[in-house]
């Protein structure tokens, strides 16, 4: 039975979805989370799924708050269970005080595991009675929706413009299945045994609710991407698909290429014409790009690459998380060349890096990597909005003239970079070493002139490197490091922590490395770094490059993303 | 247009005196100046081997890529600006072997370039290995015992992927390949265009002499236009059919097919993200899109 304490007084509540593949989860998710910001409420969500089409158990964590709450915790105050296997699934974050939504007849004995603080919610029953259990997850819709006091008719709309594309009898169960739900939830919620109080803001209903793969495919418009190749692999595909979706609008291509190996070399021949072109794969696919990078390299193009991690080697778990590519990204291509590695932390640093990194292949003339990762391609929360205002589409294209030399010898190591058909003279690129003009050579002495300057660009790049961000004390004495996608995790166990000592640097662009680094390191007492991967390549790259050697690891390596709470412990641990 | 306009002059060519690839750079040249192609409307795109370097050997926009990936940039640089004239043109190994895949994928993706491909059966640069078009039974130091596996029959398979224009010649006979070059440049969609070409040094079995003894014209009255005879013609071995065996003249290029050019000619360097759309599109995100 629910003891009434439940949930009370809460403004941060953390619900979790969880079923079986092909259970409608993702269909909540996509529905309670928009009609959740739209009432005002704070929400953020993220999810972990099996690398397959049905069965299994997938599982989304929904955030509702008074405040903003942009990152994973594994405390569960409210567990939607629509399956059996789905208690056993999220075992481990159940306490005490989770309540739990399901049917007991469905979960048959899992139900013993769950009994002190149950409510019995026939989610199937009332989908049968409807027409078919397929509609359970959309009457969970309702049950939530009842639940956090979301108008009626508002989740009705939502659920029947959802199912527009459907057949008219499906859309209208759905309807009847939200309607019959919401039913359940108010009852639910009047019962005054699951009560909280989050407060809407009316500030965050005009907000934007997205995902990071969303940012990202959104900050390559930006960027003026017009050109985009690459081939489907979890969990990049998001951007592809984004892209292929407004394709159209934005008079963009989108191709789905045979392979990784033609995705990269589409691009490079795309900036090679004066497309502004990107390719968006993950570890297994970068590996096969990578004679493509050290061609970029050569040919001195630009290109920007989307690399979205996961747990490797090979195969690894391909629905899962990691930031085990870093490595991969900055020693990727034979031969020595520049490049650029960013790595978003927060959803605008996905939209306001990807547009840059156009910027940035364009000046240099070099790849530019954007790192992310599962668990940042597919976690939403709302933001204020992301600023276009500032857009500024940076093209480094001459009109050439009859003598043009694509690879002139300059003093920064830029050559001016012509294309074919814009001015009068002729673009030659090669992939042997090549003389000024282009074109084939094996003069040993230009060769040492071609490669420093090549490495010469690193210069120029380096002095442009993005600042790493300080959160915290400017006087800390413990200095916590992280980069890419942890920056909302540890940011909000830095606020559960409450040290006026210790502070946050979180870094944005992790090659080449911002030049504050050193100083920042050597002010604090201790450094501790946090990666979600197994061998810390991050504090290897900073060793490498500043000397300084951080001792305190923090490495998370099971193919999930940090919890607050996780890190919060580790850190309270290191510090006491 | 005179073809001089094509040439670059005293230049060190890495070819052997001999090699079929002299006649092939002449004729293109010939072929390019009577179709009126400008040098700088040009882009010739390779991989690696020596029929690759062609594109250092004349005047014109040059993208000598990796081995075996001409045609993805090739296609790319085709759809990022369809006003350029797009030839993809390398070697039978880095074409059909390690580019395979390509060779397909871009017959079905159908972009308007010429794929001319320097058919020696043999590997030049890398010293006489076997290519995929290596005869069998033909000895190399790695095919000690002679090749074994069924030779890639490229028209074949072209065909059978319903290629826009399919096509053989034979370095050796100018006037034909000028003919036939012409048509596949001028033809609308992927054109692949193989071209017999002895390679003087490592192979001593298929010289100009055997091409001359086993390759013929197909006939005056054969006309490309049926698949299954165009098929059944490229399987001929005894003796090997030269012309064009195929054309479907009904396909949609891939510039056609991506539609950002239906009503915007202009390539893609003088295009603009159009902000106040994107502005709209980051709004939509306000409620459910």
């Amino acid at each position: 039975m629910l003891s009434d304490m439940s949930l009370r007084d809460k403004q941060d509540v953390s619900i979790v979805l969880c079923g079986q593949a092909g259970q409608g989860i993702q269909t909540v998710e996509f529905l309670l989370t928009r009609l959740l910001k739209l009432v005002g409420y704070n929400v953020f969500a993220t999810k972990e799924y099996m690398s397959r089409v049905r069965g299994g158990m997938n599982s989304t964590t929904i955030r509702i708050s008074s405040r903003p709450v942009r990152a994973l915790v594994d405390r569960i105050d409210i567990l939607v269970a629509l399956d059996k296997g789905a208690v056993g699934h999220v075992e481990k974050r159940i306490s005490a005080d989770t309540v739990v939504l399901a049917e007991k007849q469905i979960i048959g004995d899992d139900f013993e595991r769950v009994r002190d603080n149950f409510a019995d919610v026939p989610f199937v029953k009332t989908a049968e009675d409807i027409g078919s259990k397929v509609y359970s997850n959309v009457v969970a819709v309702g049950v939530l929706a009842g639940l956090f006091g979301i108008d009626k008719r508002v989740t009705t709309d939502s659920v029947r413009k959802f199912f527009s594309a459907k057949a008219g009898d499906i859309v209208e169960n759905n309807v009847k299945a939200a309607d019959a739900g919401y039913k359940l939830g108010t009852d639910l919620a009047a019962s005054d045994k699951v009560r909280f109080s989050i407060r809407p803001d009316a500030d965050v209903k005009d907000q934007i609710l997205l995902n990071g793969a969303e940012a990202v495919g959104l900050g390559a418009i930006a960027g003026g991407c017009n050109f985009i190749a690459a081939y489907p692999m979890s969990p990049s595909t998001g951007v592809l698909v984004f892209l292929a979706k407004h394709a159209k609008e934005f008079r963009l291509i989108a191709e789905q290429a045979e392979d990784e190996i033609a995705a990269i070399n589409m691009a490079l021949g795309a900036w090679y014409a004066g497309a502004r072109a990107m390719v968006s794969t993950s570890g297994g696919g970068f590996a096969l790009m990578t004679e493509g990078l050290s061609l970029a390299g050569m040919l001195e193009s630009p290109v920007v690459i989307h690399l979205a991690q996961r747990p490797g080697p090979a195969t690894g778990l391909p629905t899962r998380t990691e930031q085990g590519d870093l490595e991969l990204a900055l020693y990727a291509g034979h031969g020595e060349f520049p490049r650029i590695i960013l790595a978003p932390g927060k959803i605008e640093d996905a939209f306001y890096l990807t547009q840059n990194a156009f910027n940035l292949a364009d000046r240099y003339q070099v790849p530019v990597f954007v790192l992310t990762d599962q668990y940042f391609m597919d976690s939403y929360y709302n933001i204020p909005s992301l600023d276009t205002s500032h857009t500024k589409i940076e093209k480094h294209i001459v009109k050439t003239k009859k003598d043009y030399k694509r690879y002139e010898l300059t003093e920064n190591g830029i050559s001016p970079r012509g294309i074919p058909a814009y001015g009068e003279g002729l673009v030659a690129v090669d992939s042997d070493e090549h003389d000024t003009q282009g074109h084939i050579t094996e003069d040993l002495d230009l060769r040492t002139k071609m490669v420093d300057k090549r490495l010469h660009k690193a210069e120029g790049m380096a002095s442009d490197a993005m600042p790493p961000e300080l959160v915290g004390p400017q006087d800390y004495k413990t200095l916590i490091v992280g980069w890419g996608s942890t920056y909302n995790i540890i940011n909000e166990a830095m606020q559960d922590l409450a040290r006026d000592d210790v502070a946050f640097l979180h870094f944005r662009q992790v090659y080449p490395l911002p030049k504050e680094t050193q100083d920042f390191l050597s002010k604090a007492e201790r450094t501790v770094i946090i990666e979600n991967n197994a061998t810390s390549q991050f504090g290897k790259l900073i060793k490498l490059h500043t000397g300084i050697d951080i001792e305190r690891k923090i490495l998370k390596y099971n193919g999930l993303g940090f919890s607050v709470e996780e890190v919060t412990e580790e850190l309270k641990g290191l510090l006491a | 247009m005179d073809s001089k306009v094509f040439d670059m002059g005293d230049i060190d060519m890495a070819w052997c005196p001999g090699c079929g690839n002299f006649p092939i750079l002449k004729i293109l040249k010939q072929v390019l100046a009577e179709l009126e192609i400008e040098p700088t409307k040009l882009v010739v795109v390779s991989g690696i081997g020596q029929a690759a370097k062609i594109p250092h050997y004349f005047n014109t926009h040059c993208f000598d890529g990796l081995h075996g990936r001409a045609l993805p940039p090739a296609t790319a640089i085709k759809v990022a600006n369809p006003g350029l004239t797009v030839i993809a043109e390398s070697g039978d190994g880095d074409m059909y072997g390690e580019g395979g895949n390509h060779f397909l994928h871009t017959i079905r993706r159908n972009p308007d370039i010429t794929n001319i491909v320097h058919n020696n059966m043999v590997y030049g640069l890398t010293k006489g290995q076997a290519s995929p078009t290596s005869q069998l039974g033909f000895r190399t130091p790695v095919q000690v015992a002679g090749v074994f596996l069924e030779p890639f029959n490229p028209l074949a398979v072209a065909i059978a992927l319903d290629a826009s224009f399919v096509a053989r010649a034979f370095a050796g006979d100018a006037e034909q390949t000028k003919e036939i070059l012409k048509k596949a440049i001028t033809h609308k969609g992927y054109a692949l265009v193989d071209i017999f070409q002895p390679c003087v040094t490592f192979n001593k079995t298929n010289t100009y002499q055997w091409f001359k003894e086993h390759c013929y014209y197909l006939e005056d009255s054969y006309t490309p236009h049926d698949r299954t005879e165009g098929f059944k013609r490229a399987t001929e071995k005894n003796k090997l059919p030269l012309g064009v065996f195929y054309i479907n003249p009904n396909k949609k290029t891939f510039e056609e097919n991506v539609g950002i050019y239906r009503d915007d000619d202009r390539p893609l360097y003088e295009r603009e993200p159009d902000i106040e759309e994107l502005r709209k599109l980051i709004e939509s995100f306000k409620s459910e899109k």
